[in-house]
């Protein structure tokens, strides 16, 4: 039987910034992600197949080993909280911060505030650190609005540029963490079918090596 | 309250139906048989015991895995046990005080306040096997070879050995001088392969420049049989104890491989499963397909200090219900025979004496439906109670 290791990436932005970084290690979908309704695709690589999923499933997937690896940001990564799965490298790619962020010249408040965040467990433990009392109400969009209307103090977002922050008054404040997107590996895969993934892995690591390099 | 109210279990517990259940009680019985012909005597410790002898290792993970209620005759807080291993050590310790090699078995229901794993069950069967008194890899490889034997009698096949050494991380920490709250934060790194993480840790917090180099190299200290030889070569200047780890992981791999040729080695020096009580080896075993480890065990000597006694101890454990899913152990059907009870003396002999041939015997009234197992008939004839095939 051929063993086959089931590839987990995130749609959206970080899928075309993935693709083309798996493409230079020759793993390229064997037809057009975008054009077609299935979810799951044979690759150019005999043992590789891909699934594309919401960024939030990716880690749950691989946690459970139903994909054998994924490619997921670090911020899902943090929130999901990691267990079961390694996460050997980074791939440099999908870079952007996790903040907090609040109404631009709007007075600190003191004591307990209210942060709105999709990221509950991350925010919960970012403000435990720092001391602070908070109450987190979990959203699942929009987060700008949620200070705008006075749902919440402060939100705890991924920050890119700050643009729409900016064009809602809003203000980025405290780097919660870096975020990038990492390969995650589900740790029984990565024993039992180690001969076929460490190569892969090393491929990765070697074309990230070489863009660092590049830039 | 509605009705789902009543029937709901809680999550991650569950029960077994007849099918499920006939099975999982062949297998068990299977296992303790095998156990008690390598030499292994069975225990039941309690279900439930005071927190200070379920919690001695100061395992803050098993801590949290423990349910506990106050027991009302001295006031002192009892928890269900969520692993029975710290039981056979107490009786090692404390119940046995016999002074050579003790080999005891178990298998028993735990409960866990919440899963271990994301997959697994909150009510495992844990089965498994501890050796005490013995030191050295000869006691290991008894213990690793009784586990895969364990799989291959539940029918489980292609499976992985992963086998690790807590010494390795413990060595380089020491080497690195890291105090307690560094070494858990390089700890929670390694298990999670965190490349980018160890790369900050290792030059924000490691002075010591071959440490340094050493604890950058862990993560890729893992594969097949020549991943010793790599950190060997790596290691040449490690401690004494890291070079021994290495040396008692070869021995292992050698015994193994010459006793069970077909099971596949994986090695993986940072794996750290149960470092806060492992000394030495650890070990797991995986299957293809399945996203978490079958069966974990190691070597965790002198747990035993707690109860008075410092004892070398090996040993492993696994979840029956997850062996029996796994696995292929079939039940034979026998078949059943059907009485319709007629009120005589003598019929009730002949069900007796057929129940005493193992025979399975399902008494019923004349009103009764016919059970489904039933293929034969006990019927009257002649003045004798004899057995006819059933036609449904």
């Amino acid at each position: 039987m051929k063993t086959i290791i089931t590839l987990a990436l995130t749609k959206g932005r970080v899928l075309q910034e993935t693709l083309p970084l798996l493409a230079e290690i020759g793993i390229a979908p064997l037809e057009n992600l975008e054009s077609t309704r299935k979810l799951v695709f044979a690759t150019t690589h005999e043992h590789v197949q891909l699934v594309v999923l919401r960024g939030s499933d990716v880690p749950t997937y691989v946690q459970f080993g139903t994909a054998d690896m994924g490619v997921s940001g670090k911020d899902v990564i943090l929130e999901h909280g990691g267990e079961g799965f390694y996460e050997p490298l980074d791939l440099g790619i999908a870079r952007c911060r996790l903040m907090t962020a609040g109404m631009k010249d709007a007075p600190l408040k003191s004591g307990r505030i209210r942060v709105a965040t999709k990221f509950i467990n991350i925010a919960r433990r970012y403000y435990a650190e720092q001391g602070r009392q908070v109450d987190v109400v979990k959203l699942y969009g929009a987060m700008e609005l949620a200070p705008m209307m006075g749902l919440a103090d402060e939100i705890v977002d991924i920050v890119d540029t700050g643009n729409t922050l900016r064009a809602n008054g809003l203000e980025a404040r405290e780097v919660i963490a870096p975020v990038t997107s990492r390969l995650i590996v589900n740790k029984a895969a990565m024993k039992t079918k180690h001969d076929i993934m460490q190569p892969i892995i090393k491929q990765l690591a070697v074309a990230i090596e070489k863009r660092r390099k590049s830039t | 309250m509605s009705i789902a109210d009543r029937w709901l279990l809680p999550d991650g517990i569950e029960e077994l139906l007849p099918a499920q259940a006939t099975r999982a009680e062949a297998l068990r019985r299977q296992l303790l048989d095998l156990y008690s012909s390598w030499g292994y005597e069975l225990v039941m410790p309690p279900l439930v015991e005071f927190t200070e002898s379920l919690l001695v290792s100061g395992n803050h993970d098993l801590d949290l895995q423990t349910c506990k209620l106050t027991d009302q005759l001295s006031g002192r807080l009892m928890g269900v046990r969520a692993d029975i291993t710290p039981q056979t050590a107490r009786i090692d310790a404390h119940g046995l005080i016999r002074p050579g090699a003790t080999r005891l078995c178990y298998a028993g229901s735990t409960l866990h306040s919440r899963p271990k794993t994301a997959l697994a069950s909150r009510s495992p069967i844990q089965i498994g096997c501890e050796f005490y008194g013995v030191a050295g890899v000869e006691a290991d490889c008894e213990v690793i070879s009784l586990l895969l034997e364990t799989a291959r009698i539940a029918g489980i096949q292609g499976v992985t050995l992963d086998l690790g050494h807590v010494g390795i991380f413990r060595g380089l920490a020491e080497l690195a001088q890291l105090d307690s709250e560094q070494e858990q934060t390089l700890f929670d790194i390694l298990q999670r392969k965190a490349s980018t993480e160890l790369t900050e840790f290792v030059s924000a917090s490691v002075t010591n420049a071959v440490a340094a180099e050493l604890l950058l190299a862990m993560p890729d200290w893992k594969g097949d049989r020549s991943t010793l030889v790599r950190a060997n070569a790596a290691l040449a200047t490690a401690p004494a104890a890291v070079r021994e780890a290495i040396t008692q992981l070869e021995q292992i791999a050698d015994c193994i491989a010459q006793r069970a040729p077909d099971v596949k080695l994986y090695f993986d020096l940072s794996e750290l499963r149960g470092y806060h009580y492992h000394t030495g080896v650890v070990f797991a075993l995986y299957v293809t397909g399945v996203g978490e480890a079958i069966a974990n065990g190691g070597r965790y000597d002198n747990f035993g200090a707690a109860f008075g006694r410092a004892r070398p101890a090996s040993g492993f454990s696994a979840d029956l219900k997850h062996l029996m899913d796994l696995g292929n152990i079939e039940v034979k059907s026998t078949g059943a025979i059907r009485a319709t009870l007629d009120g005589s003396a003598s019929q009730w002999q002949a069900i007796a004496a057929l129940r005493a041939k193992g025979e399975r015997v399902i008494a019923s009234g004349s009103g009764e439906s016919l059970d489904v197992s039933c293929d034969r008939e006990l019927v009257l004839v002649n003045s004798q109670y004899q057995i006819k095939p059933l036609s449904h």
